[in-house]
């Protein structure tokens, strides 16, 4: 059984060796022009989630897919707590520790209702912050502690301080614009704080816009990454323990293993997009020869994943939106002055 | 909001209209990179870089080098098609969601 030579590709590529990176044919230094990209940019999606999205950008340069990266991290807003004031905190948590541990509550409210606020120091307005209220006091549970329990839960009430005893306050005619599903916390348990009878909480927050640039808590993504695609081929048939080995080699499901008629078991190429790239195929010997694990340069795997304030698909938008306004922005000034 | 203006007069060399080192307030490698990448690739431009001088300073400086025409007109260019790779992008992307 013959098999084509992996790196007969039309396509350059970007080889694994043992011990550098190679490529295959020197990557063309091709006129990138507006009309090639065009012409050879496609998108396609792989996963769309409430939270997670996947999609694949080919024929693009990395430049462009690291600035869409670093402005989704940075550039794209999100609503955040930002001012916390307290009337009374008798918990052991310090005002400061407990203020910090708020901001980086995540929201959910559709920053693009918002207006950023032009003054940190001017008055909030229905436009421009939400409100929310944390009052909250720790006592004897004495009713319910039947069971002559030492467990805290039983205990006390409130002894635990979650994300779902923040309320919010509607400003103005925030009450009309908003339902109370649509702001507040993301997730209702989040512990901010733990309390024994006597302590209490009694804070107002003030919620603004802003951009992760100014503090990470902005950022609408856990994280945004991409990647090159990677690509596993087989030069020579491998069977038997070998196959297993080389089967370890690799993240899961990259090589499978077929079970011949004949008792044989022969490993084969499964699925090699989500391959990690180790080199672990290169500590035997015997097996080395047989695998060729590349990438391709002009194929990058983009990963967002959204904290939960917009959906992924939302982000990316926002986020090419947010570089042409300001290209657009830069070249009216450049027209302006001449 | 941003602004930008030419550095000129400077010890940066013979400024003239082929010439010129642009700063960009509130700017910095998103923006500096992609329009590098755009800029160095078109035929008249001999040189393109930028720098961020300082971390903790919020400029960008952006030197464009060419061999004929303006440095002036080759940054507005790149400003356009940088902003027409973002309609590209952004139209592929919503036509691959509607269809999927």
């Amino acid at each position: 059984m013959t098999m084509e030579s992996p790196l007969a590709e039309q396509k350059p590529r970007i080889v694994l060796q043992e011990y550098k990176l190679a490529q295959t044919a020197p990557i063309a230094k091709d006129h990138f022009t507006v009309k090639s990209f065009k012409k050879s940019f496609k998108i396609v999606i792989i996963r769309n989630e409430q939270n997670e999205m996947e999609f694949d950008m080919i024929g693009i340069h990395p430049f462009l897919v690291n600035a869409f990266r670093r402005l989704i991290l940075s550039d794209v807003p999100t609503m955040s707590i930002e001012k916390v004031y307290i009337s009374n905190n008798t918990s052991v948590i310090q005002d400061e520790v407990l203020a910090h541990r708020l901001g980086l509550v995540p929201l959910k409210a559709d920053p693009r209702l918002f207006d950023y606020k032009e003054d940190a120091s001017a008055e909030s307005n229905e436009n421009d912050s939400l409100e929310f209220e944390l009052k909250i006091k720790c006592t004897y549970n004495k009713e319910a502690n039947k069971k002559d329990s030492s467990r805290a839960e039983d205990m006390y009430k409130n002894n635990n301080v979650y994300s779902r005893h923040i309320k919010w306050l509607p400003v103005g005619n925030q009450k009309e614009r908003f339902k109370e599903s649509e702001v507040g916390p993301i997730d209702d348990n989040i512990l901010l704080a733990k309390m024994r009878p006597g302590h209490e909480l009694d804070l107002k927050l003030v919620a603004v816009k802003g951009c992760g640039r100014d503090h990470a808590k902005f950022s609408p993504v856990a994280t945004v990454f991409y990647r090159l695609l990677p690509d596993v081929k087989l030069t020579r048939p491998v069977e038997g323990e070998a196959a297993l080995r080389l089967q370890s080699c690799f993240s899961p499901g990259v090589i499978g293993i077929r079970h011949e008629k004949d008792g044989k078991r022969v490993a084969y190429v499964d699925n090699a997009r989500y391959d990690t790239c180790s080199r672990n195929a290169f500590r035997h010997d015997d097996i080395k020869d047989a695998v060729v694990a590349t990438k391709i340069p002009d194929h990058f795997v983009f990963t967002i994943e959204s904290v939960g304030a917009l959906r992924p698909d939302v982000i990316f938008t926002e986020a090419i939106t947010i570089l042409k306004n300001k290209c657009a922005a830069l070249l009216e000034e450049l027209e302006s002055t001449g | 909001m941003n602004c930008c203006f030419k550095l000129s007069g400077t010890e940066v060399g013979k400024d003239n209209d082929k010439s010129k080192t642009f700063v960009f307030q509130d700017e910095g490698h998103t923006l500096g990179n992609a329009l590098r990448c755009v800029i160095s690739n078109y035929p008249d431009v001999q040189f393109c870089g930028y720098t961020v001088p300082h971390p903790a300073e919020s400029k960008m400086h952006f030197r464009i080098q060419t061999y004929n025409g303006k440095a002036i007109e080759a940054l507005k260019k790149g400003l356009e098609d940088l902003m027409q790779l973002c309609d590209i992008t952004l139209d592929k992307f919503n036509h691959e969601l509607a269809s999927s």
